[in-house]
């Protein structure tokens, strides 16, 4: 019997606030341990929470950029648990009445991953287990997270992979957080059960919590996916638990049982007032949000004529991007800039990091200059391109490198110079054409266009020696 | 006059000094403390360094303020900065906040002379003071009986003459109590009027701060002065009524004055007939008696336990023996070391309140009890808005009886919880309420009624009771303890 994988998600991610979510405090990364607190974050007895309102408006970002619904009318419950990294015994999130309700991510295979809700809440401390002993942290604590929570709508790993993908890119496009995986500002856990092909109930899920990149949820993920096959293949059923990831071993493994989940307790928060957000203040938000990666997407291959592959390479990063739109002003072909960005620039940024950061030595504006002078004729497509790597090297603009006299082409009389010489110095290029090797030509035509150093138009010269030779 | 307005006079005319004023506060204390145990931290070097400041402006010329240099007390659950706050629990003995109560920086910064923090049932969980880790409050009327709770330490203090004023916290009547108890004056404010940023929670959306003074003009100067919006508490409102002092004479002609037939209920005859006395009081000075059914107080009690222990149940979460406080000596790993720690740390009454708040908040019995007990606080301030359509001020009765003698509130608890059952309603609908002295029972314990009035209805309510408190000054009576002003 085939089985289907039926996930959903539960995704954390930090928002990149200056300020803690209920208090002043920085939101910095590092630091001493318990440098970035004060008596709000630590839970002092007495203190109480400040809603940070930017912390509310990065979240209608979040909500609008995955389409979902921004609830007029939102509050903040508590979530009852003990654990030493919890300074006040229970952490400040949501569940009655969540700031973002619906929404969905939708993959390149047309299917749209819908979300259950978004809400915010607070990051709790971190244990340091050291020589034998238990140390404290709170420097995360009270940090700003929002939870995406999708409905069990994921079919397979990949597409798995290709919703964080999406969630990461668009949540960096919007700059609301950074999304590292590694340092724990994207956190993923993950539903999953699996369910013979066809049937429509959904199977026992686990959860499976503790991964920390893309390429770890997929292992997990396939793992997990084998592991409910097996069991029930072989008579068995699965019991829905908690499990643990474990990167070294490639394998999941039980944290703690149905019966052990815990009770947290969830009730309104009476410290915190009601949220209000106006519909003025989210059509505002509305309109300061960037063209997101989707939606560029879309317009770069129906709009500018690019390739979709080249689309998607150009707006996985809003840096990326930007540097695009920035290059195309003005110009007759987009495609030509696209063909540059991809096919040279890219060479100078090749880890994904550098991609997304995008820190190039040739600004939009002289990409854009030099762009504008092939679009004139002024140069020709080789010049622009050995042109383009001096630039890159030097960082200097189009004409430190381009003369007047590189520029304005060829008259008739030089092209016809140029096309008898080519002519004359080789004899058996001439042959081998007139013997039917219509290949040959081309040789004949690369003697012109070395010896005018890019300034001869090809198709001119071609034509010229077929004239001379044929 | 109050006891503020003739110290601020004995000051500023220079009858005394201030340190010599703080001096024999601190020496009656010393006298009387062993018997009253109202205090359960005596601050006399901080007070007598706040008492020479105020004598340097006083001798430099300077104005001063009319709570400045007035000594007074707080109670154990206010937050004090570098001084020991333990809200009575041995779980924070030893504990020093690292910050001050915005109250307390209100009157700090006005220069009160703070004598010490006064003694409160555990957690102000209790009735009677006597949950507290340092054993109960006596009255001062009588030392055998209860101070009453949970602010008793501070209803002792000023009921003895042992501090001018305090200030108190209110839960479900930890205000009012205490003062009906004590033969005093306790205002527990409208919630939100006063910022509980520094306060120890209890109950987070029933807890308020508020004064207990010998008269009703005190009791109006502090709430005055405390009363305002604190960016640190997002519940505070600040005080939406207006300022109050300068409205207490007003003329009550006219005003109506509601009995809900329910506060009568169940009460002790002589606590009823006492109160039957202040409406024909009030009658007598033009105010119009209405009286009516507000048959959603039966639920108060319930929705109040259910609510307040709920969120005490969370809010006491914190206390785990890690950061601050105290911590259980011999234990085996994080898990058995807080367990320990909060076993070992916490009284009986915490336990019980913690318990019950887990029960009504676990799955499966959230709908059957916290939602509900929601619900039923919607309908009873509902319930109060309709009453106030009828009247300007209710009239009730702060408790049911009088002080009774130490020990009876440990023995019986259902018994104690149901001494609330007066002042609970008040802090559901989020209401002011003041409590005043209206008599004495015929063991001369003393006797209290309770004016609550509409939200941030301060001002009407102060004006009822002093205009009450002119009328019956013999019930205000001095104790023969403490410093004679």
């Amino acid at each position: 019997m085939k089985y289907e994988l039926v996930a959903g998600f539960e995704t954390h991610i930090e928002l990149a606030t200056k300020t803690k979510i209920f208090c002043s405090c920085t939101t910095q990364f590092g630091g001493a341990p318990n440098s970035h607190c004060c008596p709000v974050c630590i839970g002092l007895p007495g203190t109480l929470p400040k809603l940070n309102r930017e912390v509310v408006n990065y979240a209608i970002k979040a909500g609008l950029a995955v389409h979902g619904e921004i609830a007029e009318i939102a509050k903040m419950d508590r979530k009852n648990y003990c654990y030493p990294d919890l300074s006040k015994a229970y952490q400040i999130s949501q569940l009655y009445a969540p700031l973002i309700i619906g929404g969905y991510v939708e993959l390149s295979n047309g299917r749209k991953i819908r979300l259950h809700h978004i809400h915010i809440e607070e990051d709790a401390g971190k244990l340091i287990h050291q020589h034998g002993d238990t140390y404290v942290d709170y420097n995360r604590g009270g940090v700003p997270l929002i939870e995406i929570v999708s409905e069990p709508d994921i079919r397979s790993v990949d597409e798995a992979r290709e919703y964080v993908e999406k969630l990461q890119q668009v949540m960096r496009y919007i700059g609301i957080s950074d999304c590292k995986m590694q340092e724990g500002s994207m956190r993923c856990d993950v539903n999953i059960s699996v369910r013979p092909q066809g049937s429509e109930k959904l199977g026992t899920r686990t959860e499976i919590k503790n991964m920390n990149s893309i390429n770890n949820i997929a292992k997990a993920m396939e793992y997990e996916y084998e592991r409910q096959v097996d069991l029930i293949e072989s008579g068995g059923k699965v019991v829905q638990e908690t499990l643990r990831y474990d990167d070294a071993t490639n394998t999941t493994s039980s944290m703690r049982s149905k019966e052990d989940a815990h009770d947290y307790r969830y009730f309104r928060d009476p410290d915190l007032v009601t949220i209000k957000v106006s519909r003025e203040e989210v059509e505002e938000i509305k309109s300061e949000l960037p063209e997101l990666p989707a939606d560029k997407c879309k317009r770069y291959i129906e709009e500018l004529a690019i390739p979709e592959k080249d689309a998607q390479l150009l707006t996985k990063y809003r840096k990326i991007s930007e540097y695009f739109d920035e290059a195309c002003n003005g110009v007759k072909s987009p495609k030509t800039v696209s063909n540059f960005i991809i096919g040279q620039i890219f060479r100078r940024t090749e880890t994904e990091a550098d991609k997304e950061i995008f820190n190039v030595s040739v600004s939009p504006l002289q990409l854009n200059e030099l762009v504008k002078l092939l679009d004139s004729g002024k140069i020709r497509n080789n010049l622009a391109k050995s042109t383009l790597e001096k630039m890159l090297d030097s960082g200097k603009g189009a004409l430190e490198f381009i003369s007047e006299s590189d520029m304005g082409g060829l008259d008739e009389n030089a092209l016809l110079e140029l096309c008898k010489q080519a002519v004359e110095s080789n004899p058996k290029a001439v042959d081998d054409y007139r013997n039917g090797k219509e290949k040959a030509i081309k040789a004949l035509v690369g003697n012109v266009m070395k010896n005018s150093r890019g300034k001869a138009d090809a198709s001119a010269a071609e034509a010229k020696i077929k004239e001379l030779i044929g | 006059m109050g006891s503020i307005a003739k110290i601020h006079e004995m000051l500023v005319s220079k009858q005394c000094s201030c340190t010599e004023l703080t001096k024999s506060y601190l020496e009656e204390i010393e006298r009387s403390n062993g018997e009253l145990n109202a205090y359960v931290n005596i601050t006399g070097a901080e007070a007598l360094k706040t008492a020479e400041a105020v004598d340097k402006k006083i001798a430099m010329g300077e104005e001063i303020g009319l709570l400045e240099g007035v000594p007074m007390t707080l109670k154990d659950n206010l937050s004090t900065k570098g001084i020991e706050t333990t809200c009575c629990s041995k779980i924070l003995t030893g504990y020093k906040p690292i910050y001050n109560a915005t109250v307390w920086d209100i009157l700090a910064k006005q220069n009160a002379v703070m004598l010490g923090k006064t003694n409160m049932d555990e957690f102000a969980m209790g009735s009677s003071s006597e949950t507290s880790y340092f054993g109960g409050a006596a009255n001062p009327f009588n030392t055998k009986h209860v101070s009453g709770g949970s602010s008793g330490g501070v209803a002792s203090a000023v009921g003895a003459n042992i501090a001018a004023y305090g200030l108190g916290s209110d839960t479900g009547g930890s205000i009012r109590q205490p003062a009906s108890f004590c033969g005093i004056v306790g205002l527990k404010p409208t919630y939100g009027s006063v910022s509980r940023y520094g306060l120890i929670a209890y109950a987070s959306s029933l807890d308020q701060i508020g004064p207990i003074t010998k008269t009703v003009e005190d009791a109006s100067i502090v709430f005055d002065a405390i009363s305002m919006q604190d960016e640190k508490d997002s519940t505070s409102k600040g005080n939406l009524g207006g300022e109050t002092y300068s409205k207490l004479d007003k003329d009550i002609k006219g005003m109506k004055i509601g009995i809900a037939k329910e506060y009568l209920d169940g009460i002790r005859d002589d606590v009823k007939e006492a109160i039957l006395n202040a409406a024909k009081i009030y009658e007598s000075m033009g105010a119009k008696i209405v009286y009516f059914d507000l048959p959603e107080l039966k639920f108060a009690l319930p929705v109040y336990y259910i609510i307040a222990c709920a969120e005490a149940s969370s809010n006491l979460g914190r206390y785990d023996g890690i950061r601050y406080g105290y911590k259980t000596e011999h234990y085996s790993g994080t898990h058995d070391m807080i367990c320990r720690t909060r076993s070992e740390g916490f009284g009986e009454e915490v336990k019980r309140r913690i318990l019950l708040g887990t029960y009504v908040l676990s799955a499966g019995y959230y709908d059957a009890y916290y939602k509900k007990a929601q619900n039923l606080r919607g309908a009873i301030v509902n319930a109060f808005n309709g009453a106030f359509e009828k009247c300007d001020v209710m009239l009730a009765p702060t408790v049911p009886m009088t002080a009774f003698e130490m020990g009876r509130a440990v023995s019986d608890p259902i018994e104690t919880y149901l001494t609330d059952i007066c002042t609970v309603p008040v802090n559901i609908a989020g209401l002011p309420g003041v409590s005043v002295p209206c008599g004495f029972n015929a063991n001369g314990m003393p006797i209290g009624m309770q004016l609550i009035g509409k939200r941030f209805g301060e001002a009407e309510i102060l004006n009822a009771a002093y205009k009450y408190q002119q009328a019956a000054a013999e019930n205000f009576k001095d104790t023969k303890w403490g410093v004679k002003l």
